[in-house]
């Protein structure tokens, strides 16, 4: 049997520039990304506490564009897409026919028969291929548009100020999109992020990526890795795909309930309906260790007999709370704010509490 | 420590391990080229005072915000101490890896193991490789 060849990395325009900073790069959904390049800790308060930034060129764009192109979205998309107005942003679930899910995404409207749907790195070609399947009886079309965007989020308390003064433009409010020149290139700037504190997310040329990332940081924002991008979003209980949602579990479950319109008929509603008509036997839950420990995905949730009760699908160290925590699916029995379970971390038993969203309370 | 150092009057494991040896008892502790690579410590799983740990066999944690990784007995013997203030300061670890952040002291059972260990000297030799 031959042996595949190993795959190659790709890319980001902003390679050079976490090289030179010394980042620490790894491989990450096909992508060579910095995971953090002074420590993951201090990036992370740079963003609770001031402002930092995330090259997340790796994620992926995909523009629909039609008449059709609203009922299309309506059937792929779990939220009600009718409800964006041009110019605003919302969250879906991407569904199978079964309710799992097969990604999840932010859903632009950039205007009445023109949308933007930016993809998890993982399963953008998956997502390619899925919305093209669905494409062919609606007069839409579906394209690729990664290759136009390099995307820096940038995030933090300070952030817009920081953003606005540096690059002389005034800024979306939240959820909202807006078509800006940066760098003097036809850009979008959008009201979202993935940290639980204010910012946008920059959709720019990939032309002027590294000089715009130069000034942003002689503005003073600090360059952030994927590793800081963990830890924010985990202490918002933001989900991740391939951790916290799969195309084993639906959106009910993993407690998405709330971007999830059924009534709009979009493909895999009805299994959605029924997983929220009759509950789900497990739920996900943020937890946090009672003490010391640090929680691992994979790691085991016990109960109060020491029995298998659920599975953690993101562990950490939070920075902001100062100890260990994480999100699980647990037994939907004890999901309940306050439960105490234990968390079997590499055959300790480490005390811990299911808690509410989001662990760290802005 | 921002630079990295290799004191010359410690012994080395090539897991990564320093030893100071002072006659039948030793203290154990992570090399700079350790702690650099594990990033910023913030958590320390000691062994509890006499345990006995076996050359070569893990004995510890050390956890950075993302990652845990095993720590290794450089040498048998049996745990006489265990570094209390790592448990609040474990960054000690990585600011001061061969002083404040020694992580146990040992009775050595073997203390003839030292022979099979490395000089500083070697143990860079082995890292530049």
């Amino acid at each position: 049997m031959a042996t595949p060849l190993e795959e190659q990395l790709r890319r980001t325009p902003l390679f050079e520039q976490h090289a030179e900073l010394g980042a620490k790069l790894v491989p990450f959904a096909g992508w060579e990304m910095p995971v953090l390049y002074e420590g993951i800790r201090e990036e992370h308060t740079a963003v609770r506490t001031h402002a930092g930034m995330f090259d997340v060129s790796h994620m992926g764009e995909v523009e629909v564009e039609g008449p059709g192109a609203l009922a299309f979205l309506q059937l792929l998309l779990s939220n009600d897409v009718s409800k964006i107005a041009v110019g605003g942003a919302q969250y879906s679930c991407i569904c199978n026919e079964s309710g799992g899910v097969v990604d999840d995404a932010f859903c632009y409207r950039l205007g009445t028969d023109r949308f933007l749907i930016v993809t998890n790195a993982a399963n953008h070609e998956a997502d390619l291929a899925w919305l093209g399947r669905w494409s062919r009886d609606h007069d839409v079309a579906v394209r690729d548009v990664a290759d136009r965007y390099a995307m820096l989020a940038v995030q933090g308390p300070h952030a817009r100020a920081v953003l606005s003064r540096a690059l002389g433009i005034d800024l979306p409010d939240r959820f909202r999109v807006v078509a800006r020149n940066v760098g003097r290139r036809p850009a979008l700037i959008c009201g979202t992020g993935y940290t639980g504190e204010d910012g946008v997310e920059m959709l720019i040329d990939p032309e002027v990526a590294i000089p715009i990332f130069e000034e942003l940081r002689d503005a003073g924002v600090v360059p952030c890795g994927l590793g800081a991008r963990d830890t924010l979003r985990l202490e918002v209980c933001y989900p991740l795909h391939g951790n916290e949602l799969t195309p084993e579990r639906n959106p009910i479950e993993a407690d998405l309930g709330w971007c999830c319109k059924e009534a709009t008929g979009f493909i895999g509603s009805s299994a959605i309906a029924a997983a929220r008509a009759e509950d789900t036997a497990e739920r996900l839950v943020p937890f946090t260790i009672e003490g010391a420990g640090i929680p691992r995905d994979g790691n085991p949730v016990l109960g109060a007999q020491g029995e298998h009760v659920g599975t953690v699908t993101s562990g950490t160290f939070a920075p902001s709370l100062g100890i260990g925590a994480g999100m699980a699916y647990v037994a939907a029995g004890l999901a309940e704010p306050g439960t105490e379970v234990e968390i079997d971390v590499r055959g300790k038993h480490r005390p811990a509490r299911i808690a509410s969203k989001p662990l760290y309370p802005r | 420590m921002a630079e990295a150092n290799y004191p010359d009057d410690l012994r080395y494991h090539d897991q990564h391990d320093w030893v100071r040896v002072e006659g039948d008892s030793a203290t154990f502790g992570i090399t700079w080229y350790a702690q650099d690579t594990l990033g910023e410590v913030v958590f320390f799983e000691p062994p509890e005072g006499g345990t006995a740990l076996t050359k070569d066999q893990p004995y510890a944690e050390v956890e950075s915000v993302k990652a845990v990784s095993d720590v290794i007995a450089p040498m048998s013997g049996e745990v006489t101490e265990v570094n209390d203030a790592l448990s609040d300061s474990p960054e000690q670890i990585n600011e001061d890896p061969y002083g404040a952040g020694w992580l146990v002291k040992v009775t050595l059972s073997h203390p003839e193991e030292a022979e099979t260990l490395l000089s500083a000297a070697e143990y860079q030799k082995l890292l530049d490789r």
